[in-house]
């Protein structure tokens, strides 16, 4: 039973019951071709018909999207990464050694404003599509108590809108802070890789939108194996930063359905370096909370058995 | 390019994955730059300074590719010795006429020019030869002069020199794509004259990978100069008739019977007045030439702005163009509107330019009053090009059709829907009429097969009407086949073969995994589906490939005739050693290595003879209004030949150190934004585009907001001396967003200022509608008539903008916008 809350796991969909079953898909995001023109963004909305969330500036560069949420379940972020100045090639700067770990979040002054001229200084942009990353072990589908989280049989992760209760319980287990509650329905919402539209064959209306291919969709073995030939070529090409994230079936979430080329740390685009599935240990809370209550038990038992005359 | 033209660009990522080196050019950091290789910022309305830098580098290190520039350019042609250059008449050529502000152009002729054989000097060493003077023309752009008007260092200046010439030659090849980023501005002809000047010495034109894309604003752009909404030109780039030109002959007197293919330019007027007129088109009434309506000026949209102001223009037609909000000087545009007695407005949303008359920004302030505006506006429901069949027009002259996916909503119909129906009942009426006047309508062909529930007139008998017929009535392959005899029409010579066969050839769509890398069977380019104009260029003198990695288009000797991956731009059997014989004219009087067939001299022309107003050669002056004075041609400080549209309300500003230069220091530059379009009357009322780029805001510097104490998401004023624009609290945020860059350029700090936001009204929100285009002035445009909109001067004040009528001040400093509302 361990396997089935950690560690690789080869057949995803099987372990959920799908005796015969698709095989698995996701995402692969190249964020190295990702232009930022959030086609994504707009494509995921119209087709998932979500509801617009505010007209809101919010002045980080031309991201006023913010962050995902119950209304956005793409999200293209523009990281602000402080860079060499002059003419160097932005895809051969090598990283900037600083003496604490830039991560990548918004500092008290503008950006641009500590910089001046003569430090000879640039500041440029990583853009990258954000999106749920359909865990090989899903916490949020382990915490659920209704049943409103299910694996599919192509071994995504989807909420049923209809089955949900709104308790929350799924939104601290992500370890990514995907999933979130709409406030003015109370249910949660996430990406369901538009699980609609694979039943009919088609391609995810982001992948299907995105322009220079950034988003690909496909096999999860065929999108691993392209992103590994990726990364080579990348490295080749003399973009030694260029690594993948959530790909590795060995890690804390089993790997990810949805992975990703990241041209920096993963902490950089806002993601934890190393995620865990929040309920990895239940097993031994488990065991734990019933040695404890065990020992409870003999303890009262012993009080009542000293009692005796 | 990925800001605006985001679906384009994905072919730029992918050259890039396979290798490409990506240099951006722009005053601001986008999302372009984000992902080029190299970005360059650059003073805006420099282009042509930084451009020219290049050219001289390429001349003074002998970068240029030196046999195709000796066989395919006028580099050897020698000038008249009376020819002055910019560089002695202190950045004005010989023939100025100060009186006119105009040019004669007589001494910027070839040498003998009325010999048989003009005089050339193919070593090109002759110090009256073009490539001689062309490298003392750009010989004052050093480095040193890039970086004092551009504000570009000779270090980034260096590593695009070296990029852009090290990838040109014989087996590699470069391409250069602008946008209105060139067009607006008063120089743009200069900017793009001399683009093409630096691709043709590298050899970047007529080869594959090669050229100038110009990206434009709008789909299908290209289609609408080829078959024009351009007052001045008919279809297929054929001048409008001026009323000088009483007849067909004395109108083309200057090209029939010329070297080149312009010489049958009788074939084209001919057929296409025959598509238009049909069987009342004979040789007898000079094939209804008389029919055409005359020009007696210059008929300018600015142009007319001014005569609705005065009262000429009575109506107007405002279709898929919102002038209210999207045009220079918006204020100004809204003062003629509101002067006129009728106005049609076909959009998909009730855009401003059909409610200026009751919320136009003059309304809130009370400049104008609803009552007094006796403008009667018809607005007609637009439908959209999924709702239409019809062809789009692309950058590289590429045809692709659309099919009607669905019937429009409501009322909304097609543009030709609505123009076919008007012509009718406009037809109807008039034909009992016995009045000449009248004639040209009652003769019109006008029997298009109409289809479907509105009665939509079918889009693919216009195409084959505009794709021609010979005589027997079957379509032509070509523009080759048409006659002057009226026996065949067109009505675009152009784009005669769209429809060869009967089949719509612009509606193919066979993948490029089935067909050659050339990809001919995916939609339809004109000419004669060529996909590289003056591809002759790929192949050498000899007719062979400059490189196997290169090649193209070449001579069989074998066959006898040009092959390759493209259709050849060349007479299929001329051969490349064929010489004319004395008295040819037309295409038989270009040589075997005349590759540029549409030029009289069958040259790449690095110095235009003819043809250009502003002078035979690109020279640099300062836009229209500019902080700085011209540091290349101090005594001319803007293009001397720039239309300049006088009116109290398009005031202009002094520059540099003229008296008052000081009022308005800072450049300024309006731009879009990848979740926009245009105007925004196809996005700006959309929510999820919308909640992506909802407010107005502009971006300066960290530099200039501290001069002037802006701060991050605060509120900014922008004034010029046309308006002042800074939304209220009902926008959201009116932001500051600083700039990501200090600003490294010279002089003074650039204010970017994007023309896109949330249409607020449409999206459930209060809406203000004060846009950026109301700041920028009619400043004058270069002879090609275009509006110098993109470099721009201003002053910026921390304040918001006081709207309304005079009162109480209700938020004098608002951060932020709560997030819903």
């Amino acid at each position: 039973m361990s396997n089935r809350l950690s560690g690789p796991l080869a057949d995803v969909a099987g372990d959920a019951g799908y005796a015969a079953h698709p095989s698995r898909v996701g995402f692969f995001t190249d964020t190295s071709v990702c232009i930022g023109c959030k086609a994504c963004e707009v494509a995921c909305k119209e087709w998932n018909a979500i509801p617009e969330d505010g007209l809101t500036l919010t002045g980080m560069s031309y991201d006023n999207t913010g962050a995902l949420g119950s209304d956005t379940w793409r999200h293209v972020a523009f990281i602000e990464k402080v860079a060499p100045a002059g003419p160097v090639a932005p895809s051969a700067h090598p990283p900037i050694e600083t003496s604490t770990v830039d991560l990548g979040m918004p500092g008290s002054r503008p950006p641009g404003r500590d910089l001046d001229a003569a430090a000879a200084v640039d500041v440029t942009w990583l853009m990258s599509s954000d999106v749920c990353k359909h865990c090989t072990h899903a916490a949020c589908l382990d915490v659920c108590p209704t049943g409103a989280l299910v694996r599919t049989e192509f071994g995504t992760v989807v909420v049923q809108e209809d089955v949900c209760n709104g308790c929350g319980y799924c939104v601290p287990a992500c370890p990514y802070g995907v999933i979130d509650k709409r406030p003015s329905d109370g249910r949660v919402f996430k990406c369901t890789l538009c699980y609609d539209r694979l039943g009919s064959g088609l391609t995810p209306a982001c992948a299907k939108a995105c322009p220079t291919e950034s988003i690909q969709f496909g096999d999860l073995d065929e999108l691993r194996a392209r992103a590994d030939a990726r990364v080579a070529s990348l490295h080749e090409a003399g973009v030694p930063q260029a690594r993948l994230y959530g790909h590795d079936p060995a890690d804390g979430v089993g790997g990810d359905g949805a992975f990703f080329l990241l041209l920096d740390e993963p902490q950089v685009y806002g993601l934890p370096p190393d995620p865990v599935v929040t309920t990895k240990d239940l097993p031994a809370m488990w065991r734990h909370a019933g040695v404890a209550s065990l020992g409870l038990a003999a303890g009262v038992a012993a009080c009542f058995l000293g009692r005796r005359p | 390019m990925a800001e605006a033209h985001p679906v384009g660009f994905q072919w730029v990522m992918e050259a890039k994955s396979r290798g490409a080196t990506i240099i951006h050019v722009d005053p601001r950091f986008t999302r372009t730059s984000a992902v080029a290789d190299i970005h360059v910022p650059i003073r805006a309305g420099t282009d042509m300074a930084f451009l020219g830098g290049l050219v001289n580098y390429v001349l003074s290190n002998e970068k240029d590719f030196r046999e195709y520039v000796v066989a395919f350019t006028n580099a050897a042609a020698i000038l008249r010795a009376d020819f002055v250059d910019s560089d002695d008449l202190d950045g004005l050529f010989s023939g100025f006429d100060a009186e006119a502000r105009s040019y004669d152009t007589t001494t910027w002729q070839y040498a003998g020019v009325d010999e048989p054989v003009p005089q050339r000097d193919e070593s090109l060493q002759h110090p009256r030869c073009v490539y001689q003077v062309l490298r003392r023309h750009f010989a004052r752009y050093t480095p040193e002069m890039v970086q004092r008007v551009c504000g570009i260092t000779p270090a980034s200046f260096a590593q695009v020199a070296e990029a852009l010439t090290s990838n040109s030659g014989r087996e590699r090849t470069s391409a250069l794509c602008y946008a209105v980023g060139w067009t607006h501005h008063s120089t743009g002809a200069q900017m793009i004259r001399t683009a093409a000047i630096l691709q043709t010495l590298l050899g970047n034109v007529g080869r594959p990978g090669g050229g100038i894309l110009a990206l434009r604003g709008h789909a299908s752009i290209q289609g609408s100069t080829d078959i024009p909404t351009l007052y001045n030109l008919l279809p297929g780039y054929i001048p409008m008739p001026r009323v000088e030109s009483t007849s067909l002959d004395k109108h083309l007197a200057g090209d029939v019977g010329k070297t080149g293919f312009w010489g049958n330019s009788r074939d084209y007027v001919v057929s296409l007045m025959k598509a238009w007129w049909g069987d009342a088109a004979t040789a007898d009434n000079d094939f209804c030439f008389g029919y055409l309506p005359r020009l007696t000026g210059n008929h300018g949209t600015y142009q007319t702005v001014l005569a609705q102001i005065a009262g000429d223009v009575k109506g107007y037609f405002v279709v898929g163009e919102n002038p209210s909000v999207g045009s220079a000087n918006a204020r100004l545009q809204r003062q003629g509107l509101a002067n006129l007695e009728w106005l049609v407005v076909r959009d998909l949303q009730m855009i401003e330019t059909a409610t200026f008359w009751k919320d136009g920004p003059e309304i809130e302030t009370g400049e104008m009053v609803t009552a007094d505006i006796g403008t009667e506006v018809f607005f007609l429901p637009a439908a959209a090009h999924t709702e239409k069949a019809g062809s789009f027009t692309n950058t590289q002259r590429l045809l692709q059709w659309h099919h009607k996916a669905v019937e429009p909503p409501g009322d909304a119909r097609s543009d030709l829907w609505f123009y076919y129906h008007l012509g009718r009942i406009v037809r109807d009426r008039l034909a009992a009429s016995t009045d000449a006047r009248d004639r040209p309508l009652q003769d019109l062909t006008w029997d298009y097969p109409v289809e479907g529930e509105s009665d939509d007139p079918s889009a693919e008998a216009v195409l084959a009407e505009i794709g021609g017929f010979d005589a027997t009535g079957a379509p032509v392959k070509a523009y080759t086949d048409l006659k002057d005899d009226g026996s065949t029409s067109a009505g675009c010579w152009i784009y005669c073969g769209v429809t060869a066969d009967g089949v719509n050839q612009s509606a193919r769509r066979k993948p490029g995994r089935e067909q050659s890398w050339v990809a001919p069977e995916w939609g339809w380019a004109w000419p004669a589906n060529r996909r590289t104009l003056y591809n002759r260029a790929s192949a050498d003198r000899d007719g062979k490939p400059w490189s196997a990695r290169k090649a193209y288009v070449w001579w069989d000797e074998g066959k006898g005739e040009w092959t390759g991956h493209d259709v050849p731009d060349f007479e299929k059997d001329k051969r490349p050693d064929y010489t004319p014989p004395p008295g040819a004219s037309a295409q038989a009087a270009l040589a075997g290595d005349d590759a540029f067939i549409m030029q009289g001299d069958g040259k790449a022309w690095l110095f235009a003879p003819s043809g250009l107003a502003d002078g035979p050669l690109p020279a640099y002056y300062e836009p229209p209004e500019s902080p700085v004075d011209n540091p290349v041609h101090p005594a001319q400080q803007r293009n001397p030949l720039r239309e300049i549209v006088r009116h109290p309300g398009n005031t202009m500003h002094p520059s540099g150190s003229e008296p008052g230069g000081d009022v308005f220091p800072y450049v300024f530059s309006t731009h879009r934004l990848t979740e926009h379009h245009t105007a925004g009357g196809m996005s700006r009322t959309l929510p999820y585009l919308s909640e992506l780029q909802p407010a107005f805001f502009i971006e300066v510097g960290p530099g200039l907001a501290e001069e002037r104490g802006l701060e991050h998401l605060g509120w900014a004023t922008v004034v010029t001396a046309r308006s002042a624009i800074g939304p209220g609290p009902g926008d959201g945020a009116d932001a500051t967003a600083a700039s990501r860059r200090p600003h490294r350029a010279p002089g003074r700090h650039p204010v970017a200022l994007g023309t896109h936001r949330a249409d607020h009204r449409r999206c459930g929100q209060r809406d203000r509608r004060h846009r950026a285009r109301s700041q920028r002035a009619h400043p004058g445009q270069g002879r090609q008539l275009r509006r110098a909109a993109r470099a721009s001067a201003a002053g910026t004040r921390p304040a918001r903008l006081r709207r309304g009528l005079p009162g109480p001040r209700r938020h004098p400093r608002r951060r932020h916008r709560p997030a819903s509302q």
